[in-house]
């Protein structure tokens, strides 16, 4: 049971685990799953990655590059785990802190910055990707997911290994959200083949686990009558175990499905929040030691399943993917003022055309200023 | 292969039904989304009790029946739930028409529509369609409880991205809902409730007017009267009255809010030099006030008097025996008229 005034570092004995925090493989009767050397390495990577492109998102928006940035330090598993359990046809509904589910789905650090930056508002093609754009209103996508999947089920694209599914992030404070819940209501009732994968990272900004729920999350799929399971968030096999079967399940049609992600948000919700103000520095500790990069780390040593050499690859290309974005950053260009006013609506209208003509033309006004030397 | 148009009818007019009949508001939105069903596997039409019942003003009649449960879809009783799983379809693929089933409810959807339907398309570039309709009865006049005789127009119009049509007699409604379905831009349709059992001729094969363009129903030289939706009506029999005194009206139906089509009202202003605005919603930050500020702009030089305005009042709607006093009518259309006149 959630019990206290700060948010619980144990999951509780539901709690699907493959690794434990200190590296040690164990087994589960439900949700086991066999990963060669090179799978796990290639998880491994995925994390050390993500989390050195995180850091520098960090780093730039201190440089006053990024207006903001939105860290994902310590969900590092619960999104790899999740978006390597994707297969290619399946279709992802972020929140606006998925940027290691992105990775997964093929979409370069460098498509977020923009989002960051003041330059767009997410400039992959979502539909290429299969990766919608990031949902900030919180809960919104959940709605869209399942309409998204509810769909594939009207299409016919559900019923067997080559049927497709849908998966849904969102985080512990979306769980409040009246989308959510009737999300949970249409996808039920529609059967929907779609995953709800709540990141319980402990925190809604300041708003600790206790403020949003009195029973564990995962619990609630019962009463939409679907299956919940909390997964160790900070444990990339069990979630790409436990992300596994829900997709395979919904693909198959017996969706949809709960996946309570159980893990800690390590850094503050955004650069603009700062937790010093409302959580323990020693609750963070406690969670340091569930690290979700170190458990592989030393499973990988002690199977010998990777030697220095590699370790020594995987950081190599994350500072390289570290250099590259922080080049991309300092160099994107500021669109021109048309940008405001296009693509607003699929036929153009006279009106927005009307401004934006208006608007250029003054904007013109002040090139031949300058021309002139007048200031 | 794209689906057929309207004017490319799958089904060739004539074909089991009659090209000219007499029918309700309510019977030709119903004829309107068959048609479109009909055309276009991908029209899903979704709402609380748009199946078996048919819908409480009925305008699904019988559609569940003949096109299933997958294209004609009784949802749980949620409006958010509605708009944001038609999102989803939309994105999917699908054309889906959502049924709010009274103005006050559209507002659990009022999220979705704002940050989600309205806002995708500008936010992936284009990348993105969302070719959803949401259909809102509105107005009042039928002697109902609150929450269902609003006028929520206006919040729709003044949100980028959303396209707003009002519908004001069985013609329009049978080819615009039509028209509404097949655009990539999300479509408010609004439906004048105490309009549905008004009767027209309906000629299935007559070519409709574009959606996004305003229409002169009555020329006149005295006083321009421009109107939408419910007000139709009102303002013509006011014409019709007005002309017994030897005042012409040119009543215009605006048709759609958002975009405004005002070329027909100043072109129409410019000529009259007058013009009277009519409108159950409230007057404050509304449709008739954007309309004001564009024509003042447009028609400085030609204005003989101020633009006026006859519109529900800046209160909630009263209890229902109080609505006659709360909605304009053909009364305070003329005496608007007057004042205009006076001036």
């Amino acid at each position: 049971m959630i019990a206290g005034l700060r948010a619980t570092t144990e999951g509780g004995a539901d709690l699907v685990q493959l690794l434990t925090p200190e590296g040690e493989r164990v087994h589960h009767p439900d949700f086991d799953i066999e990963v060669t050397p090179e799978e796990l390495r290639g998880l491994y990577r995925d994390m050390v990655l993500i989390r050195r492109a995180d850091r520098e998102g960090n780093a730039l928006q201190r440089q006053g590059q990024l207006g903001i940035w939105v860290p994902l330090l310590g969900q590092e598993a619960a999104q790899i785990g999740a978006g390597r359990a994707m297969k290619p046809h399946d279709m992802a509904f972020p929140s606006y802190r998925e940027h290691g589910v992105a990775w997964c789905r093929g979409i370069d650090p460098t498509e977020i910055l923009g989002i960051f930056r003041g330059t767009d508002h997410g400039s992959w093609d979502p539909l290429a990707a299969r990766f919608h754009l990031y949902t900030i209103v919180i809960g919104n996508q959940c709605l869209n997911a399942t309409g998204y999947a509810m769909g594939q089920r009207f299409q016919g694209k559900v019923g067997d290994d080559d049927g497709e599914a849908t998966i849904c992030f969102f985080g512990d404070g979306a769980t409040s959200q009246g989308d959510v819940h009737e999300a949970m209501v249409w996808a039920s009732v529609y059967d929907a083949p779609v995953v709800f994968y709540c990141q319980n990272n402990q925190w809604a900004i300041s708003e600790p686990i206790e403020r949003q729920t009195r029973v564990p999350l995962y619990q609630r799929a019962s009463g939409y009558g679907f299956p919940g399971i909390r997964v160790d968030g900070n444990d990339v096999l069990a979630c790409l175990a436990v992300s596994r079967w829900a997709l395979d399940e919904c693909r198959h049609g017996n969706g949809p499905v709960l996946i309570e992600a159980f893990t800690y948000r390590m850094d503050a919700h955004t650069t603009s929040d700062d937790p010093t103000r409302y959580r323990l520095s020693d609750e963070l500790e406690a969670w340091k030691l569930k690290d979700p990069i170190e458990r592989v780390r030393v499973h990988l040593v002690k199977q010998q399943w990777a030697d220095q050499e590699f370790f020594d690859s995987v950081q190599a290309d994350a500072d390289e993917l570290a250099a590259r974005l922080r080049d991309f950053c300092v160099n994107m260009p500021t669109p021109g003022p048309e940008r405001i006013f296009s693509e607003v609506y699929a036929q153009e209208s006279p009106q927005v055309r009307a401004q934006r003509d208006e608007f250029l033309d003054y904007m013109a006004g002040f090139a031949d200023a300058h021309a002139g030397g007048e200031h | 292969m794209a689906a057929p148009t309207v004017n490319e009818r799958a089904v060739a007019p004539g074909e089991g039904r009659t090209p000219v009949q007499t029918v309700t508001m309510v019977k030709a939105l119903n004829m309107g989304l068959r048609a479109a069903l009909e055309r276009d596997p991908k029209v899903v039409v979704m709402g609380e009790d748009v199946g078996k019942l048919g819908g409480v003003f009925r305008v699904t009649d019988g559609l569940q029946k003949d096109f299933g449960e997958q294209r004609v879809l009784d949802t749980p009783l949620a409006e958010s739930g509605i708009i944001g799983t038609a999102i989803g379809l939309a994105i999917r693929g699908f054309r889906p028409v959502c049924e709010i089933q009274f103005d006050g409810f559209v507002f659990p959807g009022f999220d979705q529509i704002v940050s989600q339907l309205a806002k995708l398309h500008f936010r992936s570039q284009g990348r993105i369609k969302v070719p959803v309709v949401v259909r809102i009865p509105f107005g009042g006049g039928i002697g109902a409880v609150e929450h269902h005789s609003e006028s929520p127009e206006s919040y729709f119009a003044h949100t980028a991205g959303l396209r707003v049509v009002a519908c004001s007699n069985p013609v329009d409604a049978y080819w615009m809902i039509q028209q509404a379905v097949e655009s990539d831009d999300p479509v408010i349709f609004f439906e004048p409730k105490r309009r549905y059992y008004e009767k027209a001729q309906l000629d299935t094969t007559a070519t409709p007017d574009p959606l996004f363009a305003s229409r002169v129903l009555r020329q006149g030289g005295s006083v321009t009267v421009a109107c939408y939706g419910p007000m139709v009506k009102t303002c013509l029999e006011a014409a019709t009255a007005a002309a017994e005194d030897g005042v012409e009206l040119e009543v215009v139906d605006l048709r759609t809010l958002s975009p405004l089509d005002l070329g027909p009202v100043i072109d129409s202003v410019r000529r009259t030099g007058r013009l009277v605005l009519a409108s159950e919603a409230p007057s404050e930050s509304s449709v008739t006030a954007e309309i004001a500020a564009r024509v003042q702009q447009e028609c400085f030089y030609s204005l003989e008097a101020p633009v006026l305005r006859v519109t529900g009042f800046d209160t909630p709607y009263p209890p229902s025996k109080l609505e006659e006093e709360f909605l304009p009518d053909l009364d305070r259309v003329l005496h608007a008229v007057d004042r205009s006149l006076a001036f």
